[in-house]
C-alpha cells in the first residue's frame, strides 16, 4: 500500500512536465480546437459558399458557380503548401511579403510548433482563409467567365494579392507593426475580395440582358442552406482565429453569433418595411453580413458592440444591394462588393471604435480612450482596397492575355454555362 | 360540324372554367402551361437593385372540341367563369376542325369529341 502511494505521488509530480502541461510547446487542447476550427472554414467554400452562391445563380449556371468555388478551393489548397504558406507567413521581407523559405512547407516537420499547436495545423487553417477569399471574388462575375479564365485568374490572385496582404496583417508586415487590428480577416479576406471582385465585374462587363431580363436565384432553399453552413463554419473562422482553446475564442464565438443574428433581423425588417415582403434571400443575406462585419472585431470587442455592429451591417447590406448598387449601375451579380466590401469595411471601422481591452489586451478603441485607433484602422482599409483594386486589375489584364479573352461567348452565356461549359444539368427532374 | 375553341386564362381561373365546364357537360379538355402577352405587357421591377421588364406572363391555354350547336353556350360559359374584370383575363378563339378520330375505336366525327 504505501509503494502504491508512493508511485502514484511520483506520477502526480511529473505530470506538470508532460507536454499537456508544458507552458511553451504543444497544447493539446488547443491543437483539437484547431483542427477542429481548420475544418469548420474548410466547409465554408465547397459547402457554404457553394451552396450560397450555386443557390443564387440563375438555374442554366448553378453548376458552374459551383465548380468555380471548388476548384477555387482545390487550387488554393495546393498553391498554398507549395508558395503560398511562404509567402503569407515566412520571414518577413521589409514588412511587404514572406520569404520562400517554406516553399513546399520546407523544413517543417510533424513536430514543428507555431505557439502551441503543430505548424502543419497553423498552415492548414490560414489556408482555409485564403481559399475562401479567393472563392468570394467569384459572386460578382457568375454567368459569364470563362473557366479557364477563373482557374488562372485564382492561381495568379492568391499568389500576388491575398498572400502580400495576409502578410501585412498577420505575417508580422507593415499594418501588424503600425497596430492595425483584425481579428479574422476584415481587411485580408473582406475588403480584399469585395474589391476584387468589384474590379473583376467592371472589366468583364454586365450580363447580357442585365437591367432588362429577369434574372432570379434557381434555389433560394440552397441559399439558406448555405448561409446557415457558412454561419456553422464561421465559429472556426471568428473563435478559431483565437488560435487557442481560451476565453478570447469564447469571446469571439459568442460575438459572432449575436452579430450575424442582429443582422439578419435588421436586414430582415429593413426589407419589410420598404419593399413589404421580408425574403428568406434577405434573412440569409443578412446573416453573411452580419458574419463579415464581426469578423475584424470578433476578438475585440464585447457582446453590447455586437448587437451594434450587426444591426448596421444589415441596414447598410440592404441599401449597399438594392439602392447603391442599383444607382451606379454595375453587375455585381452576387453582390460580393455589397455585402463583403462594404460591411468588411464597416467591421473594420467598427474594431476602430469598439474594441475593448477588457475582452483584448491588444485592442482599444475610441470609445475606450484611443482615438487614434480609428486612424489606423482606415488607413488599413484604404491600403487593403487600393492595393486589391490596382493588383487585381493587373491580375484581370495578365489573365485575359494568357486565356484568350475572360468572357464566354454570346450564344454561350444566353444558353448557360452548365450545359455549353460543364456539360450537364444541375438537377434531372421528370 | 367540329369547333375548337382555344382559351387563354389566368391560371389560378383554371379550376373554376374547369368545373363551369363540367357542369354543362364538356367531356375532355386538354391543357398547357404557356407564357403570353396583350395589353398587361411591359412593366419595369427591381429585384435586388436590378431593373427588369416583365413581358410574358404566365397564363394557361385551354383547347376543347365540341359541335358546332354548342360553341356560343361554351364561349359564355368559359368567360364568365374566368373573367376578373383585371387586365390579363385572356382572350377565346374558335377555329373550324376538319375531322376528329377517337385513337381506341377509330370512331370520327361528333362520336370521336
Amino acid at each position: 500500500m504505501k509503494r502504491f502511494r508512493l508511485v502514484t505521488l511520483t506520477m502526480l509530480l511529473a505530470l506538470p512536465l508532460s507536454p499537456a502541461w508544458a507552458a511553451d510547446g504543444l497544447n493539446s487542447g488547443d491543437t483539437a480546437w484547431m483542427i477542429v476550427s481548420t475544418a469548420l472554414v474548410m466547409m465554408m467554400t465547397p459547402a457554404g459558399l457553394a451552396l450560397f452562391y450555386g443557390g443564387m445563380s440563375r438555374y442554366k449556371n448553378l453548376l458552374n458557380t459551383l465548380a468555380m468555388t471548388f476548384v477555387a478551393y482545390c487550387l488554393t489548397s495546393v498553391i498554398w503548401v507549395l508558395w503560398g504558406y511562404s509567402l503569407a507567413f515566412g520571414p518577413d521581407v521589409g514588412g511587404i511579403i514572406g520569404g520562400l523559405n517554406f516553399f513546399f512547407l520546407s523544413g517543417i516537420t510533424p513536430a514543428s510548433l507555431e505557439g502551441t499547436i503543430p505548424t502543419n495545423v497553423f498552415a492548414l487553417f490560414q489556408m482555409t482563409f485564403a481559399c475562401i477569399t479567393v472563392a468570394l471574388v467569384l459572386g460578382s462575375i457568375v454567368d459569364r467567365m470563362k473557366f479557364s479564365s477563373w482557374i488562372v485568374f485564382t492561381v495568379l490572385w492568391v499568389t500576388f494579392i491575398y498572400t502580400p496582404v495576409a502578410h501585412w496583417v498577420w505575417g508580422k508586415g507593415w499594418m501588424a507593426t503600425m497596430g492595425a487590428l483584425d481579428f479574422a480577416g476584415g481587411t485580408v479576406v473582406h475588403i480584399n475580395a469585395g474589391v476584387a471582385g468589384l474590379v473583376l465585374c467592371r472589366v468583364l462587363g454586365k450580363r447580357v440582358g442585365y437591367g432588362k431580363e429577369a434574372m432570379f436565384p434557381s434555389s433560394i432553399a440552397l441559399t439558406a442552406l448555405g448561409a446557415a453552413l457558412l454561419w456553422f463554419g464561421w465559429f472556426g473562422f471568428n473563435a478559431g482565429s483565437a488560435l487557442a482553446a481560451d476565453g478570447l475564442a469564447g469571446s469571439a464565438f459568442l460575438v459572432t453569433n449575436t452579430s450575424a443574428a442582429a443582422a439578419a433581423l435588421a436586414w430582415m425588417f429593413t426589407e419589410w418595411i420598404v419593399t413589404k415582403k421580408p425574403t428568406v434571400l434577405g434573412i440569409a443575406s443578412g446573416v453573411v453580413a452580419g458574419l463579415v462585419a464581426i469578423t475584424p472585431a470578433a476578438g475585440f470587442v464585447g457582446v453590447g458592440a455586437s448587437i451594434v455592429i450587426g444591426l448596421a451591417a444589415g441596414c447598410l447590406g440592404f441599401f449597399s444591394v438594392s439602392r447603391l448598387k442599383h444607382k451606379l449601375g454595375y453587375d455585381d451579380s452576387l453582390d460580393a462588393f455589397g455585402v463583403h466590401g462594404m460591411c468588411g469595411t464597416l467591421g473594420a471601422l467598427a474594431t476602430g471604435i469598439f474594441a475593448d481591452p477588457a475582452v483584448n489586451a491588444n485592442g482599444t478603441g475610441l470609445l475606450f480612450g484611443n482615438p487614434g485607433q480609428l486612424w489606423i484602422q482606415l488607413v488599413s482599409i484604404l491600403a487593403t482596397a487600393a492595393f486589391s483594386a490596382i493588383g487585381t486589375l493587373v491580375l484581370v489584364y495578365v489573365t485575359q492575355a494568357l486565356t484568350g479573352g475572360l468572357r464566354v461567348g454570346e450564344e454561350n452565356e444566353i444558353m448557360g454555362l452548365d450545359g455549353t461549359v460543364h456539360g450537364e444539368r444541375a438537377f434531372d427532374l421528370e | 360540324m367540329l369547333k375548337k375553341i382555344e382559351a387563354i386564362i389566368k391560371p389560378f381561373k383554371l379550376d373554376d372554367v374547369k368545373e363551369a365546364l363540367n357542369e354543362i357537360g364538356i367531356q375532355g379538355m386538354t391543357v398547357s402551361e404557356v407564357k403570353g402577352y396583350g395589353r398587361q405587357k411591359g412593366h419595369k421591377e427591381v429585384y435586388r437593385g436590378a431593373e427588369y421588364v416583365v413581358d410574358f406572363i404566365p397564363k394557361i391555354k385551354l383547347e376543347i372540341v365540341v359541335d358546332a350547336g354548342r360553341v356560343e353556350q361554351v364561349v359564355t360559359k368559359i368567360r364568365e367563369s374566368a373573367y376578373t374584370g383585371k387586365i390579363g383575363d385572356g382572350k377565346i378563339f374558335v377555329l373550324a376542325v376538319e375531322q376528329a378520330v377517337r385513337v381506341r375505336t377509330g370512331e370520327t366525327g361528333i362520336d370521336a369529341v
